[in-house]
């Protein structure tokens, strides 16, 4: 079934500079499973991902043939229309959980603050569900996080209760913006599995932007290879190996691996019309 | 004029000046987009043009008495903005005026910008008991009210255009001193500030070459927002009478004579007063520009 | 006789009123012309070691020496023109308002050092920029291309020891790729010593002869590249901060 259908998206900055197109023409469809979006800085992943909550200030413009979520056009939808689905039912999380907590007001309050202002539901209740949501991202003393401001977790515990936050109203997509590179690898694999779990068991669908090639072909059931603003090969993760885009085959080879050889890494050679 | 943007904004500069320039040049374009920071310049430079120009503008001599023609009302003929109590042209007065409020504009800013630059930077980088002793000196001079510490040392002095100077620069360098030495302690531990101490520079080409470039910005913008301020002060002092003595034709001093025929002859004290209203609002309209150019936390992106 | 030698090297510093104990008696040796990797989590103390090296970071126990000698605190002059430092973030590393020509004349001024033209333009080359980027803004540039201005900064003195402090993690792949062959050209050329730190350990895999795995500001294990290659560690901390890398042997 499909979730999210996204057709010949644009997003345009207009600035002194001139015209600056961050993302050219995008389409994909998403059911309930794992879109990876990889690409370098400036290929408009980030923008993508933005995009489709529309969350892109002026002088940015989005534009799209189609761009539908679960039968809600987000293209007409009026912005009460587009604040109800956010966090409600699209959610986001973003890399640096610094940035995103307010860090002079309590975890536990940050948690249950939309439960209880939008949705009217008593403080005990909210606190319940809050507590719930801490256990789901496998935090192991909820109670102390609740009571503890952002600057007293670590960065993994930060980006956990970060993905919590965005779980309490049960969203049926989660866009994640590089949510583990601010991440040890131990702690990255302890996040990527809760996101694993959430897709597996709740059925939701999630779109993991990242620039990490490896990581996504690890992760994901299916990879968007952007460049440039344009995806110029998408396929399934587990035939990354055998990617037939040259961009895609080069950054994969530009990778340094363990235990492979010490001669110079293949530097990637771009050509002009892999930006057409 | 193609050629010489086409010069300003050549993407690989020959020269550091050009890169200077190419630098300004992109900034003033910045300044420009906004119409109340032009309004700002605008008024910053004719004030400039005025002072300069003061005798060939002014009608009459500032300071000649013509009791014949006291209390003169504006727009009459050859008397625009009327006469004072001595029948002196009160735009004449206003224009020579002018002279003597960039000149005192002008003597604060190249003296306590500079000392609290050199203040704050010093206490910011060293730290400790340096940073200690400096800001504590820093805190007595804020503790005070401006103009009543200003009075206090034009009293200790005695009147006059550079005692008033003298005491406006004393008194306004703690700003100053805060905004560097807040600068700096967000500068001092960066990842540039280290590779310099790296390559063995020591503390007075950090301070001098690497420091105080950033905390520039902040200071001018602080400067053009205080120079209404300056304004202001030296034209209290005028008006106590601490200032600018008569019969020069200083603004605060102007309406301090007028004061006595508010009621009946309201343009003696008005004009003037309306000169330091514009020209405040000038600097104060082009310090808010220059922020948001100069301001490295707002210009980042 | 080791280039580097630090023995028991112990700092401790208060931040923010709380005693940090960052680094707790490592101790590694590395030669002449080596490359050595310091690998670890955030908060390992990694980073701290190279800070402590050149001065950033204060040596509350234990002794560094460079050829033998203690190093001189504070360091000198001569100190800056043998070890030279690399930063992990090109954003961060070069002065927003000095233009390249000023970030590379800048050491050769404070050693009172001439021919500025030649050396310039020289490094400007070693590092593959075009001398038009010489008097370019570090905000004109990309993050790739800033980073061998820093490169080109540290060379400017002809030190003979390079600390890199994860210099590629934060470019992306492609210009990581071109930074780290420009890195092992120069070390090639110029017969220079490596001490590395990275979290990505196909990155030092790839750059380092030998590495040193740390824990909390502890040194767990010493690995060479073949144990690294053959998965012949010891410890178990070694193995899980291996495992969590296993796409990195794709």
């Amino acid at each position: 079934m499909t979730l999210l259908t996204v057709e010949n998206l644009r997003v345009t900055f207009d600035t002194e500079a001139g015209l600056v197109e961050a993302v050219r023409g995008v389409s994909f469809a998403l059911g309930r499973e794992r879109l990876g979006i990889v690409g370098e800085s400036g290929s408009g992943k980030t923008m993508t991902g933005r995009a489709v909550l529309r969350l892109i200030r002026p002088p940015g413009r989005i534009e799209a043939d189609r761009m539908v979520f679960d039968g809600e056009d987000l293209m007409t939808a009026d912005d009460a229309a587009m604040r109800a689905l956010r966090g409600h039912r699209i959610a986001m999380v973003m890399q640096d959980p610094k940035y995103s907590l307010n860090p002079v007001m309590k975890v536990g309050a940050q948690l249950t603050e939309g439960l209880r202002q939008r949705d009217r539901i008593p403080k005990a209740e909210a606190q319940a569900k809050a507590i719930e949501a801490l256990n789901a991202v496998q935090i192991r003393d909820p109670e102390r996080v609740m009571e503890a401001y952002p600057h007293e977790l670590s960065g993994g515990m930060g980006q956990r209760v970060m993905i919590a936050m965005m779980l309490i109203p049960n969203p049926d997509l989660l866009i994640a913006d590089e949510p583990t590179s601010a991440l040890d690898v131990t702690v990255q694999a302890e996040v990527l599995s809760i996101l694993d779990a959430l897709v597996r068991d709740r059925g939701m669908g999630l779109i993991f932007i990242s620039h990490d090639l490896r990581l996504v072909a690890r992760f994901c059931d299916r990879v968007l290879v952007m460049y440039r603003g344009k995806v110029v090969e998408e396929l399934a993760a587990k035939d990354l190996m055998q990617a037939k885009h040259p961009y895609t085959k080069g950054l994969l080879n530009c990778l340094p691996r363990i235990g492979g050889a010490r001669e110079p890494l293949p530097a990637l050679n771009r050509s002009a019309d892999w930006a057409l | 004029m193609t050629t010489l943007t086409a010069w300003l904004r050549d993407p690989n500069p020959m020269s550091r000046i050009q890169a200077r320039l190419g630098q300004s040049y992109l900034s003033w374009l910045r300044l420009r987009r906004n119409p109340l920071t032009m309004l700002g310049l605008a008024i910053s430079v004719a004030l400039l043009m005025i002072a300069l120009f003061a005798p060939i503008l002014a009608p009459h001599d500032p300071i000649a008495q013509n009791l014949a023609e006291r209390f003169i009302r504006p727009f009459s003929a050859g008397h625009w903005l009327g006469t004072d109590e001595f029948g002196r042209d009160i735009l004449s007065r206003i224009l020579y005026g002018s002279r003597i409020t960039l000149y005192i504009v002008a003597l604060v800013i190249l003296t306590a910008p500079v000392a609290g630059l050199i203040i704050g930077t010093v206490a910011g980088y060293f730290g400790g008991w340096v940073d200690q002793v400096l800001m504590r000196i820093t805190d007595i001079f804020l503790a005070f009210p401006k103009l009543i510490l200003a009075l206090a040392l034009v009293a200790v002095l005695g009147p006059g255009m550079v005692n008033a100077v003298l005491a406006i620069a004393l008194t306004s360098w703690p700003p100053y001193a805060r905004v560097a030495r807040a600068e700096t302690l967000t500068v001092r531990n960066s990842d540039y500030i280290a590779a310099v101490r790296l390559q063995g520079a020591g503390r007075a080409r950090i301070i001098w070459g690497h420091i105080m470039p950033m905390c520039l910005p902040s200071v001018v913008i602080r400067v053009t927002l205080d120079m209404a301020g300056v304004i202001l002060t030296a034209a209290g002092l005028g008006f106590l009478g601490l200032g600018v003595q008569p019969p020069l034709p200083e603004w605060g001093l102007m309406i301090s004579a007028g004061r006595k025929y508010l009621f009946e002859q309201w343009w003696v004290a008005t004009m003037p007063g309306l000169a330091i209203f514009i020209v405040s609002l000038g600097f104060n309209l082009l310090g808010d520009g220059l922020r948001d150019v100069l301001d490295p936390k707002s210009a980042s992106k | 006789m080791a280039l580097i030698e630090i023995e028991n090297l112990t700092v401790h510093f208060r931040a923010k009123g709380h005693l940090v104990r960052a680094v707790e008696e490592v101790s590694l040796a590395v030669d002449a012309r080596e490359s050595y990797g310091l690998v670890g989590e955030s908060g390992s103390g990694k980073s701290t070691i190279l800070r402590a090296i050149c001065g950033l970071a204060p040596v509350t126990g234990g002794t560094i020496r460079i050829a033998g000698e203690t190093i001189p605190e504070p360091r000198d002059r001569a100190f800056a023109a043998r070890v030279q430092m690399v930063f992990q973030d090109p954003y961060g590393s070069l002065h927003p308002r000095h233009t390249v020509d000023r970030a590379l004349s800048e050491p050769l001024a404070i050693h009172g050092i001439g021919d500025t033209d030649r050396r310039m333009q020289e490094a400007l080359t070693d590092v593959g920029l075009p001398s038009a980027f010489r008097f370019r803004y570090p905000h004109q540039l990309s993050g790739g291309q800033r980073q061998r201005v820093a490169i080109a900064r540290a060379l400017m003195l002809k030190p003979e020891i390079l600390l890199l402090d994860e210099p590629t993690s934060a470019l992306d792949a492609s210009v990581q790729a071109e930074t780290l062959n420009l890195l092992n050209r120069l070390r090639a050329e110029r017969g220079l010593t490596f001490l590395m730190v990275s979290h990505d350990l196909a990155v030092i895999d790839h750059m380092c002869d030998r590495v040193l795995v740390m824990q909390h500001g502890r040194a767990v294990e010493e690995l060479t590249r073949g144990d690294l290659a053959g998965a012949r560690m010891k410890t178990a901390y070694a193995r899980s901060l291996f495992d969590a890398s296993a796409d990195r042997m794709l």
